[in-house]
């Protein structure tokens, strides 16, 4: 944090960054034992859950030696959280397997479609709000705010079967599903994650470039915009250097915020196109009752949309100089 | 969520004056009130029944008997539009129905007590926002099995913080007011000027977020249908079509089609109208344009 310590007042720059950091702890520990009491707590016998009520005693009692199930629910909390802290998530009942590798093998299909998706929609949603925002009340503007509209408005999901239907059963340009790995070239593993990409890129490019639209005419309309063109600013320059700066505050909570639904979005277009990432084993896992996946892929998910929310709070502080300054 | 929308509390005379010129206002109201006579006539009358099977009439293309033609099992497109309606509407209207009702009293609450009380309920508000109401869908839905009243818990729960939020925000804007000082002054408890002043004053904004959390709703729970999450087969569901239309798509396209269009044309009725609202209730806005 060069940019605090330069402004002469790094301790309190460091106190607002502990703070979030602390309020981020406690989220993750709130959230850990949330996710713990739901999985463990309610349904009653889980070893009875998954195994189904057909499951003879023994069978039914030996998962619960194997999963622990013997012992004090508090002690059984501690050990899973503390298991999660080490990267260890348990075994998965169906795969026999560590979850952990589980997760492993399916990040590097999600991770990739999640981040594919939201450079898209930050590529394409910033310039035409910006865009939109500079020619208000305009036809330009009408016609991308009504686009915008629109995307809002259409399912993820749907707009991966019309995708699919053109791109790939149509003009067969991708794959309409399925993962071939990486191990046969980049380009290949790239090619079917476009259409997943797009599809999940599409509705949240729509409601940034709404909001990047309307955070910016909130900032045109202040008095500092006023004086900066009264002096003789032209209004390109006005808009990069004294509107943009200011706006990115909604932008950069919006970000965040759509982060969390990136993930909640990539369960469904997994399904869609078959593509073996975290939704699906967590989709998967559902239908099998392996609850002890379902659980470390939801708390996997669940953290990173708690890390990534305090990150964006951390970097209102580099965008934002006062709360740099009053921190 | 401006100041100034508070100025207007309740819709007045001059609403439907302002309402009737307001483009987004009547595109939308025309769009979210056609769907909601569709799935009111489903009760007494569709073109054909939903639930007969006629597989010797199995995914035949537009005709004149059936406009939307007919899925793998023969059943009558649009009738099953017209009741797959029902399922999004009722599910999105309980959903928000339970964020009003939790959300809302503890925004109000949260904002009358300040303080800790306050930092505590906003704290949990943001543990909530940490669980996609998707993901909280897989979470019951893991344990309980998957069904049309799950999805609406689910979603539903997502719903609580945003009305908390909204509500809270609203009110906090308001206490400091000459009125609110005034009833105060005058000995009002502060539950009875939460009901008396304030909620009356919050009314437009949380109209206008229901809008929005509607619409939200009804893609929530096509998605949960799409994943078999959600409304259970036999009954129609327009998630539920597109999931059955998807294997089918090469050989009848217009399956996938309308259930999307259904989708499409509710969401963006509710967000117009959303929008025709604020901008209608925001007397800020309304000089500006």
């Amino acid at each position: 944090m060069a940019v605090g310590l330069a402004s002469g007042r790094p301790f309190l720059m460091i106190a607002y960054i502990l703070k979030r950091l602390l309020i981020g702890a406690a989220t993750l520990l709130l959230a850990s034992a949330v996710v713990f009491a739901v999985m463990e707590v309610l349904p009653g016998d889980p070893a009875q859950v998954m195994l189904g009520m057909s499951a003879t005693p023994e069978a039914t009692a030996n998962l619960r030696e194997q999963m622990g199930l013997d012992q004090p629910l508090m002690w059984r909390y501690i050990s899973w959280v503390g298991g999660l802290l080490v990267g260890d998530f348990g075994r998965s009942y169906t795969y026999s397997a560590p979850v952990s590798s589980l997760i492993a093998e399916r990040l590097v299909v999600s991770l990739p479609l999640a981040l594919m998706s939201l450079v898209l929609s930050t590529v394409i949603a910033i310039p035409v709000g910006i865009f939109s925002a500079a020619r208000r009340g305009r036809l330009p503007d009408s016609i991308a705010m009504g686009t915008a509209q629109l995307g809002v408005a259409i399912p993820n999901f749907w707009f991966a079967l019309l995708l699919i239907y053109v791109f790939a059963v149509g003009l067969q340009l991708v794959p309409s599903g399925g993962f071939p790995g990486w191990g046969g070239g980049i380009w290949n593993g790239l090619k079917s994650l476009i259409l997943p990409s797009v599809a999940l890129a599409l509705p949240q490019a729509a409601i940034l470039a709404r909001v990047t639209r309307s955070a910016l005419l909130d900032v045109l309309g202040e008095d500092y915009i006023r004086t900066a063109r009264a002096k003789g600013l032209p209004r390109g320059r006005v808009l990069r250097r004294h509107a943009l700066r200011n706006a990115m505050i909604p932008v950069l909570t919006i970000l965040g915020l759509q982060f969390a639904f990136l993930l909640a979005g990539t369960i469904i277009i997994e399904n869609v196109f078959y593509l073996p990432g975290l939704g699906r084993l967590v989709f998967q896992s559902i239908t099998q009752r392996d609850l002890i996946v379902v659980e470390g892929v939801v708390m996997l998910l669940v953290a990173s949309v708690i890390i990534v929310n305090v990150l964006v709070d951390l970097a209102y502080a580099l965008v934002d100089p006062r709360l740099r300054e009053a921190a | 969520m401006t100041d100034a929308a508070l100025d207007q509390p309740l819709p007045d005379d001059g609403f439907w004056r302002h309402a009737l010129r307001n483009r987004s206002f009547v595109i939308g109201a025309v769009l979210t009130l056609l769907i909601a006579t569709m799935a009111l006539v489903s009760f007494f009358w569709t073109p054909y029944s939903v639930f007969e099977l006629a597989v010797a009439n199995r995914m035949k293309g537009l005709s004149a008997e059936h406009w939307f033609g007919t899925d793998h099992f023969g059943r009558d497109l649009l009738s099953m539009i017209m009741v797959g309606a029902r399922a999004s509407i009722a599910v999105a209207v309980v959903a928000v129905g339970i964020g009003i009702v939790l959300g809302v009293p503890l925004g109000c609450y949260a904002a009358a007590r300040g303080g800790w009380i306050d930092e505590a309920l906003m704290r949990v508000n943001d543990l909530v926002f940490a669980f996609p109401a998707l993901l909280s869908a897989v979470m019951i839905t893991a344990i309980f099995g998957p069904s049309a009243t799950n999805a609406i818990i689910a979603i539903g729960i997502f719903n609580i913080p945003v009305f908390a939020r909204v509500a809270r925000a609203g009110a906090l804007s308001l206490w400091p007011r000459e009125f609110i000082l005034a009833a105060r002054a005058a000995g009002k408890s502060k539950g009875l000027i939460t009901v008396e002043h304030i909620l009356p004053n919050i009314i437009s904004l949380l109209l206008v977020q229901g809008t929005i959390q509607f619409a939200l709703g009804i893609l929530a729970e096509a998605g949960l249908s799409y994943l078999g999450l959600g409304t259970q087969p036999p009954m129609p569901s327009w998630g539920r079509m597109l999931f059955d239309a998807q294997t089918r798509m090469m050989a009848a396209p217009h399956l996938a089609l309308f259930p999307g269009f259904a989708i499409v044309l509710t969401v963006l009725g509710l967000n117009l109208l959303g929008d025709g609202l604020r901008d209608i209730l925001d007397p800020r806005l309304r000089r500006v344009r």
